[in-house]
């Protein structure tokens, strides 16, 4: 935090933070993780329980605007959403690695910019690489 | 002023007084569990009434006005409707992953809550790396839209689900980078500590252009992320009928519906919790009778304040903008954005070690 600024009021907000913190720690993904999922067992039975239901022939049928559905749906697939998930795969994986580096920026100084100015160098010539093969275009 | 960490201490300490230590934090995780159960469906409620009013204040109607005052109940009576209609799955369906994926959806977008900082020591998982948790976590949701969509059999459902999939990991690199540029200047990924750096002023004034400019870009890639207007390409009614959930009814249904809401409900948190100060009051240095006039407002009307602007910004965008094409989609992305983020992230470091942002 910057010292710049040490205005009494602010300290109040601090203060607060700093003594009664109440953690419940990583646990807490799991009570969230359950609850979501209660909950959606929860809305879903109470549908099966006290919903109405009756059947026909065409209940069954994929939904398609009243037509009858032709051809199977599970075919090969446009590939043009899979270069995107590839490229994507390339920059996320360099994403990750940029979070350690933004947080100790500050700490390391000139050297963590002169290192970053290189790697995104390359991120940017991989993306230009991309480009040119047109892998950036939809088809 | 009573503050939310007076409340939580109230219950630890009655907790504490008539049951075993054991069976107090077994209880206070029911506790919390039920508290973020309820406190998000009422903002739920609330964003999907608010939906429909400001739709209809934009195109110059009412928007629900018969159930309630000010049809306010509208919303009340829908979930009745929707809890009480079969949830069902065609023959042809994949039954496993089709009745799997609200579950996912669902699950994910809870556990992206576990970082957040509601407000003064109300924080339920104070860890080092919350904005990497809640950006790691909540881009698991793409797996239960592909699951929802490739299981249900359906055409409509598989091309609203692959371009879902391509939208939403498109956009969360320049959402991940512009976090990236706040993370930069502040030195930490935790939440608390986040909040804290903005103590004298919140990180979009303190950090000069480039942090407005990762502002909006969050904003915008956000947008994208939740499948909204104009990014909802993976739900066009116009052209792909509900797009992945085509299939689904009733609850199952109902569950896409909340996740979405959910989804925006987190990135609203997360966009006031980098950029505008989370829970703390708005200052203006030097300017202390205005100060104490800021702090006196509770910090959670700050917090939802903040939250509520966000949301109101990305339902303003939905009649504004026209839906972009799937190929517009990627080149904003691909050809706009991410490389922008990526120059923008530079000019931070420099200023950050320059020392030039307040």
């Amino acid at each position: 935090m910057n010292s710049k600024v040490t205005t009494d009021s602010l300290l109040y907000y601090i203060c607060a933070l700093n003594e009664k913190v109440l953690i419940m720690g990583s646990v807490s993904i799991i009570v969230l993780l359950f609850s979501a999922l209660g909950f959606a067992a929860l809305v879903l039975a109470i549908g099966k329980i006290f919903g109405l239901s009756s059947t026909n022939p065409e209940k069954g049928q994929p939904y398609e605007c009243g037509i009858e559905t032709k051809g199977v749906t599970w075919i090969q697939f446009n590939v043009g959403y899979y270069l995107y998930s590839l490229v994507f795969l390339v920059f996320d994986v360099e994403i990750v690695f940029l979070y350690p580096w933004a947080t100790v920026l500050k700490e390391v100084g000139m050297v963590a910019f002169v290192e970053i100015l290189f790697f995104t160098l390359f991120l940017f010539m991989g993306l230009l690489y991309a480009y040119k093969k047109k892998a950036l275009t939809w088809m | 002023m009573i503050q939310f960490s007076d409340i939580t201490s109230w219950i630890h300490e009655t907790l504490s007084g008539l049951l075993s230590p054991g069976l107090t934090f077994l209880a206070e995780l029911v506790l919390a569990g039920v508290a973020v159960l309820a406190m998000v469906l009422v903002f739920v409620v609330i964003f999907v009434y608010m939906e429909r009013k400001v739709a209809g204040f934009m195109q110059l109607r009412y928007g629900p006005n018969r159930v309630g005052i000010w049809g306010s109940l509208q919303v009340i009576a829908d979930v009745f409707k929707l809890l009480l209609k079969e949830s069902f799955a065609p023959d042809s369906v994949d039954k496993l992953l089709f009745n799997l994926a609200p579950y996912l959806v669902l699950a994910v977008s809870f556990m992206a809550l576990a970082p957040i900082s509601w407000a003064p020591g109300l924080q339920m998982w104070d860890t080092n790396i919350g904005v990497l948790f809640i950006s790691a976590v909540s881009s698991i949701g793409v797996i239960g839209i592909l699951m929802a969509g490739w299981s249900s059999n359906n055409k409509y459902s598989l091309i609203g689900a692959m371009r879902s999939g391509a939208q939403i990991v498109s956009y969360e690199l320049s959402a991940g980078l512009s976090i990236l540029a706040v993370v930069a200047m502040c030195g930490s990924l935790s939440v608390h500590d986040i909040i804290q750096s903005q103590a004298d002023g919140w990180w979009i004034f303190k950090g000069h252009l480039p942090i407005i400019f990762s502002f909006v870009v969050y904003v915008i890639a956000s947008t994208a992320e939740c499948n909204r207007a104009p990014f909802d390409l993976a739900e066009a009614e116009s052209e792909l009928t509900a797009g992945y959930h085509t299939e689904y009814s009733g609850m199952g249904f109902g569950i896409f519906y909340l996740t979405e809401y959910i989804n925006m409900l987190v990135v609203a948190m997360v966009a006031s919790t980098v950029f505008l100060g989370g829970w703390l009051p708005f200052h203006i240095y030097g300017f202390e009778a205005f100060n104490h006039v800021m702090n006196f407002i509770p910090s959670w009307i700050w917090f939802f304040g903040k939250i509520f602007f966000i949301i109101f910004l990305i339902m303003w965008f939905r009649w504004t903008f026209p839906r972009l094409r799937i190929d517009q989609l990627l080149k904003l992305e691909w050809k706009y954005l991410l490389p922008l983020s990526i120059v923008n992230l530079v000019i931070v470091a420099f200023i950050t070690i320059m020392g030039w942002h307040f």
